[in-house]
C-alpha cells in the first residue's frame, strides 16, 4: 500500500483554496455566459449561431488541457512514484472527458447549419474524437483490474502513449486541408479574432478552467479519503 | 542480435505449431471480406467503391485477433519472468514480439489482400499501392497492438478492453492505409500518403518497444 | 424577447449547445459532490468505530 506523504498538507491547501476557485468559477461563467448570450455581437457571417463558440471552443481547450496534467502527472507518478501524481490524474480523467464531450456535441451542433453536415471525418475532428476514447480507455483500465495499483499504472502509461495526439488536435488545422477553421487565437502572431468575440470568449474559458480546478480539486479530496477508509478497513477487517 | 533472431524464431515457431494462430487470421480476413458483396449487394460499382475500406476494416480487425495472446501465455506459465531476466534488453524483446506477430499475421494478410481486392472489384490499377501500404501500415497495427497487449495483461475482460484501446490509435494507420491504397487507382499519387504511413511505421518503431516495455514491466510488478 | 430565444432562426442548434454544456458540467459537479459525501460519511462512520485505532494512526503516520 502506498504511503501517501503528506496528504493532510494537501487536504488544507484544498480546503483553503477550494471555496475560492468555486467562487471565482461562479462569477467567471456567470459572467461569460452574460457576455456570450447578450453582449457579444452576431457574426457577419454566422449570426446567431456563433453563441455556440462560447461553449464550444473553451470546452476544447479544458479537453487538451486536462488531457496535457493527465499525463504530465501519469509520468510524475510512474517516474518519481509521487503519491498525489496518480490521483490528479485519475481524477482528472472524467472531467476531461465531460469537456470533450461538450467539446464534440456543440461542435456538431454548430457544424450542421455552418457546414451543412453533423460529422466530417477531417483532422481536427477526428484527432478530438481519438482523445475522448483515449479519456474513456484511460477509466476503463483504471477499473480494469482487481489490483487497484496496477490499473492506476497500466492507465498512466496509456495517458503518457496518448500525448502524441495531443499536437496533432493543435497543428492538424494547419497540416491538413480540414473542414474546421484555422487557429485564430494561440497563434504566433496574436488572435485574428474580433475583440468584441475574444472578450466573452476568454471570460468564458477563465469561468471553465476555475470550474475544472475546483472539482480537481473536490475529486482528489475525495480520492484521498477514500484512500484513507481502505486503509482503514483492511486494517480493520 | 542471435538473442533477437532467437526469441524471433521461438514466436514464430509457437504461432505456426499451435496450427495456427495466423490460419485462423488469415481465413477471419477473407471471411469477412467476403461478407460485403452478400451484405451491400454484388454490384461491381459499389464495391470497388468500398473495397479500399472494407479490405482494411477486415485487416484492423482480423490484426486485433491476435494480439489478446502476444503476451498471454507467456505472462500466464511465467516465463515472462524468465524473458526480463535476458540480457537483451526488454525493449527489445518486445520488438522481437512484434515481428513476429506481424510475420504471423500482418505479412499473410498483405500477401492475401490483393487476391480479396480482386473479388471486391478493386481497380487493378492500385494495387501495387495496395500492397505497400499494407507493407507499411500492418506493422504498425502490431507495434501499437503490442502496446495495449501489454497495457491489459491479466484485466478483466481484457479482450474488450484491448479493442476499446487500441481501435482508435488505429484510426490514422485505416485513414492513410485507405488514402493510399485508393489514391492510385483513381489516378492520384499515392506516394504521399506512402510516404506518412512511413513516417508512421518508424514513430511506432521508435515509441512502441518502449511503451510495451514499460507496461510489462508494471503488469509484472 | 422572442427573438432572443429565436436566436435569428438558429435556436434548434445554440440552446441544444449550452444545454448539453451545462448538463455535463452540472453532472459532473453534482457526481462529484456526492462521492465526495459519500466518502466523507463513510470514513467518519469508519473513523467511530475504531477510536483507538484511530489514535494510533495519528500517533504513528
Amino acid at each position: 500500500m502506498p504511503r501517501l506523504a503528506n496528504p493532510s498538507q494537501f487536504m488544507k491547501l484544498s480546503a483553503a483554496l477550494m471555496p475560492w476557485c468555486a467562487a471565482a468559477a461562479a462569477l467567471f461563467l456567470g459572467a461569460g455566459l452574460y457576455l456570450a448570450l447578450f453582449v457579444a455581437p452576431p457574426d457577419y457571417q454566422q449570426g446567431e449561431s456563433v453563441r455556440i463558440m462560447y461553449v464550444h471552443v473553451p470546452a476544447a481547450w479544458l479537453a487538451s488541457l486536462a488531457y496535457a496534467l493527465m499525463a504530465g502527472a501519469s509520468a510524475v507518478g510512474l517516474i518519481w512514484r509521487h503519491p498525489l501524481a496518480h490521483v490528479a490524474a485519475e481524477s482528472a480523467a472524467p472531467l476531461g472527458a465531460g469537456f470533450t464531450l461538450i467539446c464534440l456535441v456543440s461542435g456538431s451542433l454548430w457544424g450542421e447549419p455552418m457546414w451543412g453536415t453533423w460529422w466530417v471525418w477531417d483532422a481536427r475532428l477526428t484527432s478530438v474524437l481519438v482523445l475522448f476514447f483515449l479519456y474513456l480507455g484511460f477509466i476503463a483500465l483504471e477499473h480494469a483490474f482487481d489490483d487497484r495499483s496496477r490499473g492506476t499504472r497500466a492507465a498512466a502509461i496509456l495517458a503518457v502513449v496518448g500525448v502524441i495526439n495531443l499536437p496533432i488536435i493543435k497543428f492538424s488545422v494547419d497540416w491538413w486541408n480540414t473542414l474546421h477553421q484555422k487557429e485564430s487565437v494561440f497563434r504566433l502572431d496574436g488572435p485574428t479574432i474580433a475583440p468584441s468575440l475574444l472578450w466573452p470568449l476568454l471570460v468564458m474559458a477563465v469561468g471553465f478552467l476555475f470550474f475544472f480546478a475546483t472539482l480537481l480539486l473536490l475529486r482528489m479530496r475525495a480520492a484521498l479519503l477514500e484512500a484513507r477508509l481502505r486503509a482503514l478497513t483492511f486494517g480493520n477487517p | 542480435m542471435n538473442a533477437f533472431a532467437a526469441l524471433v524464431g521461438r514466436d514464430l515457431k509457437l504461432a505456426f505449431r499451435q496450427g495456427g494462430d495466423w490460419a485462423n487470421v488469415a481465413a477471419f480476413f477473407a471471411l469477412a471480406v467476403i461478407l460485403f458483396p452478400f451484405g451491400v449487394g454484388p454490384e461491381p460499382e459499389l464495391l470497388a467503391r468500398i473495397s479500399a475500406g472494407v479490405l482494411w476494416v477486415a485487416a484492423l480487425l482480423a490484426a486485433l485477433l491476435s494480439l489478446e495472446r502476444l503476451f498471454q501465455s507467456d505472462w500466464e506459465d511465467g516465463s515472462l519472468e524468465a524473458l526480463v531476466l535476458m540480457p537483451l534488453p526488454l525493449e527489445l524483446q518486445a520488438l522481437a514480439k512484434c515481428l513476429a506477430h506481424w510475420l504471423a499475421t500482418g505479412l499473410p494478410l498483405t500477401v492475401i489482400a490483393p487476391l480479396l481486392a480482386l473479388v471486391l472489384h478493386f481497380n487493378s490499377a492500385g494495387m501495387v499501392s495496395l500492397v505497400l501500404a499494407m507493407l507499411l501500415g500492418t506493422p504498425v497495427l502490431s507495434l501499437i497492438g503490442a502496446v495495449g497487449a501489454a497495457l491489459t495483461l491479466g484485466a478483466r475482460r481484457g479482450g474488450v478492453l484491448l479493442s476499446l484501446l487500441v481501435l482508435p490509435l488505429y484510426i490514422p494507420v485505416l485513414i492513410f492505409g485507405v488514402a493510399a491504397s485508393e489514391a492510385a487507382s483513381m489516378g492520384f499519387a499515392a506516394r504521399p500518403h506512402l510516404l506518412l504511413l512511413a513516417a508512421l511505421l518508424l514513430a511506432a518503431l521508435a515509441l512502441a518497444p518502449w511503451a510495451a516495455a514499460a507496461a510489462l514491466r508494471q503488469a509484472m510488478e | 424577447m422572442a427573438a432572443f430565444f429565436a436566436m435569428g432562426g438558429y435556436a434548434r442548434f445554440v440552446w441544444p449547445a449550452y444545454a448539453v454544456a451545462a448538463l455535463v458540467l452540472l453532472g459532473l459537479l453534482f457526481w462529484s459532490l456526492a462521492s465526495y459525501r459519500r466518502i466523507k460519511i463513510e470514513l467518519a462512520a469508519r473513523e467511530a468505530k475504531s477510536p483507538r485505532r484511530r489514535k494510533q494512526a495519528a500517533r504513528n503516520p
